[in-house]
């Protein structure tokens, strides 16, 4: 994650795009931007295309181009502009064109092999898809804008790969546009500033510049898990690694929530091998970098680099948070661990659990036992450990230690693995919710806790598969054309952008400022009686 | 501030006095009387005192500070750091204890005071300054703390009162095994200790460790742990009062009496590692290049020999592992242009593109080649001193930076050490020991010692180098140079003469 590379000048690549701002003459900019992906792009495909699209790619447009053009009409531009509306519906009083053929197809289809970073296929997403009115109050905390949402830092990573840092926007609709005109594979959410980010340099003293508050955030990755897990490596995953990620957020969404008392935290799904949390609370925003780093080690029990041998240290009795962790973790491991990965399958894989053992006589026995068993697996040499150990393998047995010990390896193979760093800073840039991950085409969705066991990362809808889902979508038969159906609602985003928006309004209530009740007023009252 | 409280004079009492009078009149401050021997250092001095005075009390107070610096870079236990520096408090800053009716009691105080405050002054300009301040101050007063008489540090505890929330007998008994289970066990039976309730945002550091209960923000602080509440709440007024300090700075610019003390004063404040320079380090006539420091890496510490190693036998290394090594080889000389046909040449599963995309830029941040003005100006991080890489970023699953002394288990740290060539049982078991006292110098130093053994003789013999020259090591860069010498004694002369030179200077 680029999050310490400072700025990067715009290249050359990029001046086409920026352009065709200027060059969208006739034209007024909202329309531009709010207008359906197809009609608006007639007029940059040719600057795009001309320098990057290969010309077979080219011709294809051409020819949605000029299907595309007699649907252009002038009340269908500025349909869209009267409403406020910032999730435009392709215009639902005019249903037939997304069903009929020669409809203006989204560019997923047009594309025919479209990749996610097309800029079609991008561009149709920030239009159609993304929730920018819940992005914004999320960030904001009230409906109207405040410095909230104007000082917060966002950082672009555009799609020649260049870096743009500190862009700040006064508003969700001016934010948006930035996007649209910048076309970021993805970007990034930083901190809330003293003052604009953008005003940065213009400030006396640089001094006066500094981050104030940023959601306390949490990044578990898979790679992380790369020493313990078989199934896949790298950054490839399956369901059954997923389960790591699940293991983590179940331990660290209750202890967010128990001990330190936060209430609003919301997890996404990074869109390819892992999750990032965001914890929303005021307080939570507010802590310096100590109490970050605090909570950070509070957490952190997988300690040690790759040649540090034993990695989980924890003081005896338990702190109540690893108890509570390790009955999370207990069933778990039985299952995702010991059936699913299978860790200890091979020789040299089961010597790393001796190693983890104690006692010597018992690891003896145990090692006797698995060689003349090649293959046997994990569950059963698990429980071959207690076996053993019941029957007398080692005669000056500890068996606290024992315990001790299996109670340490369980947590090193369960146990959250979190990008500690991620946590400790405050100006500690991450991607946002919603973007789409530049190489899996998935979009970073909220994971609900209530519903964790059922998500699975590789049924995560895919921009491509979304914008096909909006044109594949009809009306109900009993609609009677009188509410708007937004785009996003004829797509399996659907419960995603629901469940973010009612996590962000109960933010929101939190975030109001308690209306003081009017004492004077009771008191006058009061002393009227007398 | 004065001026505004001036203003504020209830207007018929204003013609009392006559103005000039008031402009030269004495200000009538309360004389502070020292009750207790702990102080925190709200109140600011107010009373005169000579110049020499001001001085002499700095100075003394900033040995005892510099003293304690120095014990927490070599990583002195607390304990060891309190029998260390009690000859030293005792000599420069006494305290007597309110009990010991000693005569110079009430001035002791004044002194610590006093000097606190104009300390305070001198280190008060920079940020850096202002953190090593505030962490040495720290560190005085928890050893003071844990010193003072019982009952004397409980009448100051009483003093500052802190908002704390006691916990109720039912409660304490509802969550009695977890309360135990967070004291580790302590107390034997909960009705042993008596719990305050405070948000957990005021013991940070209880609960990064995990060593208080915390239920719904609130942290259930055992009464044994004041100690680290208290310094908690120190660090924090003064943090803030430094940070005042420094915006009223200023005003002392016309001062010509005070000013030039002050600057003397910060300016003797050194740390350790800031000694280390890279110009001190070239070495003439030495082929720094990439293709050269496979050879030249038998010369490194521990630290970066791993860090190599790694790097060859995986073709890449992690974040932090790649910025520890490469700010070590700008120390030892290797050039941007040359680093980057190391890194480039290192990761040769890498493609160019996705090399100077993702790595390049790095690389030439940490030669300060691009980056902020700060970063430019200061040609890039310094390289990490021992310091550093002992207590910050400790390394993670898949990271090979750090200091394998100290985060080796022993039985990879004994392995890693025979295949780089230290076989001698005698040496390996006094790393385990040294590593053991968590006396990770001594570990590094000795095993320096064991592999330059004959160089070290001959140089000791000879007298061609001095003490100084041969003290502990407590730099990856100085690890480096003096091997490389004293590998070079014979062959090469003029380096061995360059390099005398070099450390006379």
């Amino acid at each position: 994650m680029p999050h310490s590379a400072p700025e990067i000048s715009l290249t050359d690549g990029l001046d086409i795009v920026i352009d065709h701002d200027i060059d969208c003459d006739g034209a007024p900019d909202a329309v531009g931007a709010l207008s359906e992906p197809t009609h608006e792009n007639t007029l940059d495909h040719d600057m795009i295309t001309e320098d990057t699209e290969d010309t077979q790619e080219k011709q294809v447009e051409g020819a949605v181009k000029v299907e595309a053009k007699p649907e252009v009409k002038l009340e269908d531009l500025f349909a869209d502009v009267e409403s406020d509306e910032e999730f435009p519906s392709s215009n639902h009083q005019n249903i037939k064109i997304s069903s009929s053929p020669e409809a203006p197809s989204s560019p997923a289809q047009a594309g025919g092999d479209a990749r996610a970073s097309d800029n079609d296929v991008m561009r149709s997403f920030y239009q159609r898809l993304f929730p920018w009115r819940y992005l914004f109050q999320w960030l904001n905390h009230s409906p109207t804008p405040s410095t909230d949402f104007g000082h917060r830092e966002f950082a672009f990573t555009l799609q020649n790969d260049a870096y743009l840092r500190y862009q700040s926007f006064p508003t969700a609709e001016t934010l948006r546009k930035d996007v649209l005109r910048l076309m970021p594979s993805r970007f990034e959410i930083g901190p809330v500033y003293t003052t604009n980010p953008r005003d940065r340099k213009t400030l006396r003293k640089s001094s006066a510049f500094k981050p104030l508050a940023k959601e306390l955030c949490f990044d578990i990755d898979l790679t992380d898990y790369d020493d313990i897990r078989t199934c896949c490596d790298k950054a490839n995953i399956c369901i059954k690694c997923w389960q790591f990620i699940t293991m983590a957020i179940k331990v660290i969404d209750i202890a967010l929530r128990d001990d330190f008392g936060f209430k609003h935290i919301v997890w996404i799904y990074s869109g390819r091998r892992g999750a990032h949390a965001w914890v929303c609370d005021k307080k939570a925003r507010q802590m310096d970098d100590q109490k970050r780093r605090a909570i950070a080690g509070y957490l952190e029990v997988i300690k040690g680099g790759a040649q540090g041998g034993k990695k989980v240290n924890v003081k005896r009795p338990l702190h109540s948070h690893v108890a509570r962790s390790l009955d999370i973790l207990k069933t778990h491991f039985q299952s995702d661990i010991l059936q699913d990965q299978d860790p200890w399958e091979t020789d040299e894989k089961f010597d790393r659990l001796l190693e983890l053992l104690p006692d010597r006589s018992l690891n003896d026995a145990l090692r006797k036992k698995w060689s003349s068993a090649p293959g046997r697996a994990s569950t059963s040499k698990w429980a071959d450990i207690d076996v053993l150990a019941k029957s007398g393998a080692s005669k000056n047995l500890d068996s606290k230690a024992l315990l001790e010990a299996k109670q340490d390896i369980l947590l090193e193979y369960t146990y959250p693995r979190l990008d500690i760093e991620v946590s400790k800073h405050l100006n500690h840039l991450l991607k946002s919710p919603f973007v789409v991950h530049p190489r899996t085409g998935r979009v970073c969705v909220p994971i609900n806790p209530m519903k964790l066991g059922e998500f699975d990362p590789l049924d995560v809808p895919t921009v491509t598969d979304l914008l096909q889902e909006i044109d594949e979508w009809t009306a109900p038969e009993d609609d009677n054309g009188e509410k708007t159906v937004q785009d996003w609602e004829k797509t399996r985003l659907k419960p995603y952008v629901e469940y973010f928006k009612s996590f962000v309004q109960a933010l929101m209530k939190d975030e109001k400022p308690v209306k003081v009740k009017r004492e004077r007023d009771e008191n006058v009252a009061g002393a009227m009686e007398f | 501030m004065i001026r505004q409280e001036f203003s504020r004079i209830d207007p018929k009492r204003r013609g009392i006095l006559d103005h000039r009078k008031k402009q030269f009149a004495t200000p009538a401050f309360q004389n502070v009387e020292y009750k207790h021997r702990l102080n925190f250092y709200i109140t600011p001095p107010t009373a005169d005192i000579t110049l020499e005075q001001f001085e002499q009390w700095a100075i003394d107070r900033l040995r005892v500070l510099a003293e304690l610096e120095a014990c927490s870079f070599r990583n002195k236990s607390p304990a060891e750091t309190a029998a260390h520096m009690k000859p030293i408090l005792d000599r420069y800053l006494p305290l007597s204890s309110s009990t010991s009716g000693s005569a110079t009691l009430q001035h002791e105080r004044q002194k610590d005071h006093y000097s606190h405050f104009i300390l305070r002054l001198a280190f008060a300009s920079t940020e850096d300054l202002r953190r090593r301040f505030s962490r040495v101050e720290t560190m005085l007063f928890r050893i003071r703390f844990q010193v003072d008489d019982l009952r004397e540090r409980q009448a100051f505890v009483e003093t500052l009162n802190l908002d704390w929330e006691p916990v109720g007998d039912d409660e304490r008994r509802e969550f009695a095994e977890e309360l135990r289970a967070a004291g580790g066990g302590y107390p034997k039976r909960i009705e042993d200790e008596s719990y305050f309730k405070v948000d957990w945002e005021r013991v940070p550091e209880l609960v990064e460790n995990r060593r208080v209960f915390l239920k719904a923000g609130h942290a259930y602080v055992p009464g044994r742990e004041q100690l680290s509440m208290v310094v908690a709440e120190f660090t924090g007024k003064m943090d803030k009062a430094l940070e005042l300090t420094s915006r009223a700075l200023p005003r002392l610019d016309e001062d010509d009496r005070l000013s030039p003390i002050l600057t003397h004063l910060s300016q003797n404040f050194t740390t350790p590692d800031a000694k280390y320079s890279t110009t001190s380090t070239s070495l003439p006539g030495a082929d720094i290049s990439a293709r050269n420091i496979d050879a030249l890496s038998a010369s490194f510490p521990l630290c970066m020999q791993n860090l190599h190693r790694s790097l060859r036998r995986d073709a890449h290394l992690k974040h932090y592992g790649r910025l520890q090594y490469t700010l070590f080889l700008k120390g030892i000389g290797l050039n941007l242009e040359e680093c980057l046909v190391f890194w480039r040449s290192s990761f040769s599963k890498f493609t160019d593109d996705v090399f100077n995309k993702e790595y390049r830029y790095n690389v030439r941040h940490a030669y300060g080649d691009v980056g902020g003005d700060s970063n430019r100006r200061g040609n890039g991080c310094s390289p990490f001193s021992c310091q550093k890489i002992l207590t910050e970023h400790p390394p993670g699953p898949g990271e090979a930076h750090g200091c394998p002394y100290r985060h080796f288990s022993i039985d990879n740290l004994t392995n890693l050490l025979q295949q780089v060539g230290v076989k001698d049982q005698e040496v390996l078991r006094g790393v385990k020991e040294d590593k053991e006292k968590q006396k990770f110098h001594l570990a590094c130093n000795r095993v320096f010692e064991y592999a330059h053994k004959q160089e070290i003789k001959k140089v000791r013999d000879e007298g061609t180098w001095g003490a100084a020259q041969l003290e502990t090591i407590v730099h990856p860069n100085e690890y480096f140079k003096r091997s490389y010498l004293l590998k070079n004694l014979g062959r090469n002369p003029a380096v061995e003469n360059g390099g005398d030179v070099k450390m006379e200077g």
